[in-house]
C-alpha cells in the first residue's frame, strides 16, 4: 500500500528540492529584471514622467482626473515658484533633500503615513501641499509654514484634540520639509489618494522679468 | 541532567546560547508589549505623555522591540538545533558568545537613545547616530553596520557546523535561506533623496522578510519542531519543506508587487503585485495541513504539549492572519481605499503574531524541557498545564480581539475617509472621531491589557514549567524508526536518518 504512492513522483524529495531551486531561481531572476526596469522608470525627472524632477517645485502643481487612465493624476501647470524664488534643479534638490532629511531625522513616519506608508495616528502626507484645509495658493505657503514652527498652537484637530508636537524645526529646515511635501505631491501615484479635492490655486503665476528691467537692474 | 532542575550547566554550548538569546527575546517582548499599550492609550488620550514620549518614539520602540526579539527567537532556535542537526558541537563558540554580547549591547543602546534622545536635526548624522526614520528599520546607520558583522559572525557558526558535521535537507535550507535574510537587510542601508526608490528599497527588506526569507525560516524550523515533538518522519517533512519553500518563493518573491500599486512605481505592478500576491495564502494552507495532518497521524501524542499546541497555533495564525487578512486587501482595486488605514494595523498584528511569535513560543517550550532535564511535559502536569493553557488563551483572545476592533476601525477609515472625504485632512480626522472608530480604539486597548496579562502569565509559566515534575519525558517513537521495522532499505530518506 504505502509503497505504491511512496514511489511516485509527486512524493519524491528530490523531484520537489528541484521544483523548490528553479521557481526561487526564476523568480528572482524576473524581480531583478523588473527592478532594473522600475528604477530606470521612477529617477526623478526620468522620462516615464512618474516622479518629477525636483525643480517641479517651480510650478503649480494639481490632481486632476484623467479620462483615459480612469483616476486622478498629477497635473504639473504654470510657474508658481515655492517662496516665489525659482531654483535650479540642483537648488532645487538640496533644498528637498534638507526636507527629507528632516522627515526621517524627527521620525514623522511613526505617526504619519508618506505615500500611504508610515504609522496611522496621523494624516497621510501624499497629497498634503494640495490639501484643502490650507485654504488657497496665496495663503498656503504662510499657514504652512506657521503650523510646521508651532503644531500645538495652530492644530487643527477637528475635536480630536490629537495635535502634532512641536517638532522645533528650524527655518531652513521648515523651508526644506514644505519642498518636499510639494515635490511628493507631483508624483504619479496610479490614483492614490481616490476622489482627492485639491484647494483652489488661482493665485498669480510668475512673470519672468522683462528684458528691460533685467538690464534696468544690471 | 536532574529532572524539574534548571540544569543551565549541562547543556552543550549551543543550547546555551539559544537560552541566552531566548531571555533577551521574552524582556523585549514585554517591553513591547507595554509599549504598545502606551501608543495605544494615546490613541484614545492624546495628551499622554504628550511632548515627553510622543506617539511615534512609543511606536518605534514597539515594532523595533518586536523585529529584535523575533530575531533573537530565531536565531536562538537555529543555535539550539544546529547541534542535533549536524550532530557536531557548535563551531567557533567563542565567536558566538561574543556576538551575542555584542548585538545585545547595541540593541540596550539604540533603545536608551531612542528613548532619551529621540529625533535629531534634519542632516545625515542623524541618520548614522540617532535614528533613520524609516519605519521598521528606524536603527541608526551604526548599528545596521554592526547588525551585519553580527550576521555575518552568526551565519560563519552555522555554515562551519554543518561543514564540519552532516548536512539534511533542513539545514540546506536553512543556510540558503539565512544568506538571503542577511543580504536583504542591506537593501535598507542607504539614503536617496528619491522617495519612490527610498521605498522601492525598504519594501524590499520588510516584504521580502516577512513573506519569503522569514516564512521558510519558520518552515525550517516548524519541520524540525515536528520530527521532536512528534516523530513525524523526516522524509515526509522534508519533502513538504521543499514544497513550501516553492510555494513560497513562487508567490512571494513576486507579490512583493502588492507595495509598489501607489509609490510612484509603474503600473504593471498593479497587475503582477495583485496576481502574485493573491497566490500567497496557498502555501499558508499547506502548511496547515501539513501539521494538521502529521498531528493527526500521531494521535496528537506529543512529548511537549504547550509546544505542539503553539505550532498549531502556528499553523492557523499564519494562514488567518497572513494568508486571510493579507488577501483581503492585496487586490488593488481594494488596496486603493484600504491602503495605509488601520486594515494594515489590524493584518500586521494578527500576521506577525500568528506567524512568528506563535513558533518562537513553541520553540522556548522545546527549549525548557531539556533544560528541566527532558522532564515530562504531556498531558496531566502537576498545575493540570493552567498556567500554559491560559497563558495560550489569554494571548489569542486578545490578540484576536485587537484584530478585530482594528479591521472595524480600518472598514469605518476607508469609508469616510478615503472612499467619501477622500483622504484630506479634514476626511482624516472625521474617519477618526466616528463611533465606529473611537469605540474600536477602547476594544483594541482593552484586548491588548488582557492580552499583555496573557504574556506575563506565559513568561511566569516560563519561569516554572517543569520545576515540580518527577517523570521523565514521553517517548515519542519515531516514525522513521518505526518504518524502518516495517519497510527496510527505504529509498532516498534524508541524510540524518
Ligand atoms: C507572516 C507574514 C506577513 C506579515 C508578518 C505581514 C505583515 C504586514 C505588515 C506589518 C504590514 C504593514 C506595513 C506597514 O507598516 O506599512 C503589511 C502590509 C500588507 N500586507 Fe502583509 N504580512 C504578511 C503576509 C502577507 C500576505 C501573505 C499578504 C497577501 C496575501 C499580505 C498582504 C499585505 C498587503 C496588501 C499590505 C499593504 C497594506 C497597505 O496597503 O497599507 N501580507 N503586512
Ligand atoms: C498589548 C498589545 C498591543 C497593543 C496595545 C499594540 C498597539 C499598537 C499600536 C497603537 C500601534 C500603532 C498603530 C498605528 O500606527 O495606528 C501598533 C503597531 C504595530 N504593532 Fe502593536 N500592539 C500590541 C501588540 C502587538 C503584538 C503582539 C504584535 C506582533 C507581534 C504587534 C505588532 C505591531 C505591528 C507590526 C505594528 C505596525 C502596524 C502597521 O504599521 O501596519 N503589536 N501596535
Ligand atoms: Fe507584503
Amino acid at each position: 500500500m504505502a509503497e505504491s504512492y511512496e514511489s511516485q513522483w509527486w512524493v519524491s524529495e528530490s523531484f520537489w528540492r528541484k521544483c523548490a531551486i528553479f521557481i526561487t531561481a526564476g523568480m528572482a531572476l524576473v524581480l531583478v529584471f523588473l527592478t532594473f526596469h522600475t528604477l530606470y522608470a521612477i529617477g526623478a525627472g526620468a522620462d516615464a514622467g512618474r516622479v518629477p524632477a525636483y525643480s517641479v517645485i517651480n510650478y503649480r502643481i494639481d490632481y486632476v482626473p484623467d479620462e483615459e487612465r480612469g483616476h486622478l493624476v498629477p497635473e504639473i501647470g504654470p510657474m508658481v515658484p515655492l517662496f516665489g524664488e525659482v531654483m535650479s534643479e540642483e537648488d532645487a534638490k538640496a533644498l528637498v533633500n534638507h526636507g527629507k532629511l528632516t522627515v526621517q531625522a524627527r521620525n514623522c513616519m511613526n505617526c504619519h503615513t508618506l505615500l500611504g506608508n508610515g504609522a496611522y495616528y496621523a494624516p497621510d502626507l501624499t497629497k498634503a501641499w494640495l490639501d484643502p484645509g490650507w485654504g488657497n495658493e496665496q495663503a498656503r505657503e504662510l499657514l504652512m509654514t506657521m503650523f510646521l514652527k508651532d503644531p500645538v498652537t495652530n492644530a487643527r484637530t477637528f475635536g480630536t484634540n490629537r495635535k502634532m508636537p512641536n517638532q522645533d524645526l528650524t527655518d531652513d529646515e521648515v523651508r526644506g520639509v514644505i519642498a518636499y511635501l510639494k515635490w511628493m505631491s507631483a508624483i504619479d501615484t496610479n490614483g492614490f489618494p481616490a476622489n482627492f479635492e485639491t484647494l483652489p490655486q488661482d493665485g498669480p503665476v510668475y512673470e519672468p522679468p522683462s528684458e528691460a528691467s533685467e538690464e534696468g537692474a544690471t | 541532567m536532574t529532572l524539574g532542575a534548571l540544569n543551565y550547566g549541562e547543556l552543550s554550548v549551543g543550547k546555551k546560547l539559544a537560552i541566552k538569546y531566548f531571555s533577551v527575546a521574552m524582556v523585549l517582548f514585554l517591553a513591547q508589549m507595554l509599549f504598545g499599550l502606551l501608543a495605544a492609550w494615546q490613541f484614545i488620550a492624546p495628551d499622554f505623555l504628550f511632548g515627553f514620549l510622543d506617539f511615534n518614539v512609543n511606536r518605534m520602540v514597539h515594532i523595533n522591540a518586536m523585529v529584535v526579539w523575533l530575531l533573537y527567537g530565531f536565531i536562538g532556535s537555529i543555535f539550539w538545533l544546529i547541534e542535533d542537526e549536524s550532530g557536531v558541537p557548535l563551531v567557533g563558540a567563542k565567536i558566538a558568545e561574543a556576538t551575542f554580547w555584542v548585538l545585545t549591547l547595541a540593541v540596550v543602546i539604540v533603545v536608551l537613545v531612542y528613548l532619551f534622545v529621540q529625533s535629531g536635526p534634519g542632516e545625515t548624522a542623524t541618520l548614522w547616530l540617532i535614528n533613520e526614520g524609516r519605519e521598521y528599520i528606524e536603527a541608526p546607520r551604526w548599528t545596521d553596520i554592526g547588525i551585519v558583522v553580527c550576521m555575518v559572525a552568526i551565519f560563519y557558526n552555522v555554515l562551519a557546523t554543518f561543514l564540519k558535521g552532516q548536512w539534511s535537507g533542513i539545514s540546506g535550507v536553512l543556510v540558503l535561506d539565512l544568506i538571503a535574510l542577511a543580504g536583504l537587510y542591506l537593501c535598507g542601508m542607504f539614503y536617496t533623496t528619491n522617495l519612490p526608490v527610498d521605498q522601492y528599497w525598504w519594501w524590499w527588506v520588510i516584504h521580502l522578510w516577512v513573506e519569503a526569507t522569514w516564512e521558510v525560516l519558520v518552515g525550517c524550523i516548524m519541520a524540525w519542531g515536528l520530527i521532536k515533538t512528534l516523530g513525524a518522519r523526516r522524509k515526509i517533512v522534508t519533502t513538504w519543506l521543499y514544497i513550501e519553500v516553492a510555494l513560497m518563493f513562487g508567490s512571494g518573491i513576486l507579490g512583493l508587487g502588492h507595495h509598489y500599486f501607489w509609490i510612484g512605481t509603474p503600473e504593471y505592478w498593479l497587475g503582477i503585485g495583485g496576481f502574485f500576491s493573491a497566490l500567497e495564502p496557498i502555501p499558508l494552507v499547506a502548511m496547515v495541513v501539513h501539521s494538521v495532518y502529521d498531528a493527526g497521524k500521531h494521535a496528537f501524542r506529543s512529548n511537549n504539549h504547550p509546544a505542539l499546541a503553539w505550532l498549531i497555533a502556528h499553523a492557523f495564525g499564519n494562514f488567518f492572519g497572513a494568508g486571510v487578512w493579507g488577501f483581503m486587501q492585496t487586490l488593488p482595486q481594494i488596496n486603493l481605499y484600504t491602503h495605509g488605514t488601520q486594515w494594515a494595523s489590524s493584518h500586521g498584528h494578527l500576521a506577525f503574531f500568528g506567524a512568528y511569535v506563535t513558533i518562537v513560543v513553541a520553540f522556548i517550550y522545546l527549549a525548557l524541557q531539556k533544560l528541566r532535564g527532558d522532564v515530562w511535559m504531556s498531558g496531566g502536569l502537576v498545575d493540570q498545564g493552567r498556567k500554559w493553557k491560559w497563558a495560550l488563551v489569554l494571548t489569542h483572545v486578545g490578540m484576536v480581539g485587537m484584530t478585530i476592533a482594528l479591521l472595524i476601525a480600518g472598514y469605518e477609515q476607508s469609508f469616510v475617509e478615503r472612499a467619501i472625504g477622500g483622504s484630506t485632512w479634514q476626511a482624516y480626522f472625521e474617519g477618526q472621531m466616528r463611533p465606529w472608530f473611537v469605540e474600536a480604539m477602547w476594544w483594541r486597548m482593552a484586548f491588548g491589557v488582557l492580552m499583555t496579562v496573557g504574556v506575563v502569565l506565559l513568561l511566569w509559566d516560563f519561569l516554572t514549567i517543569g520545576a515540580k515534575e518527577m517523570k521523565p519525558m514521553l517517548e515519542v517513537k519515531s516514525l522513521d524508526e518505526e518504518a524502518e521495522d516495517v519497510q527496510v532499505g527505504e529509498v532516498g530518506v534524508a541524510a540524518q536518518s
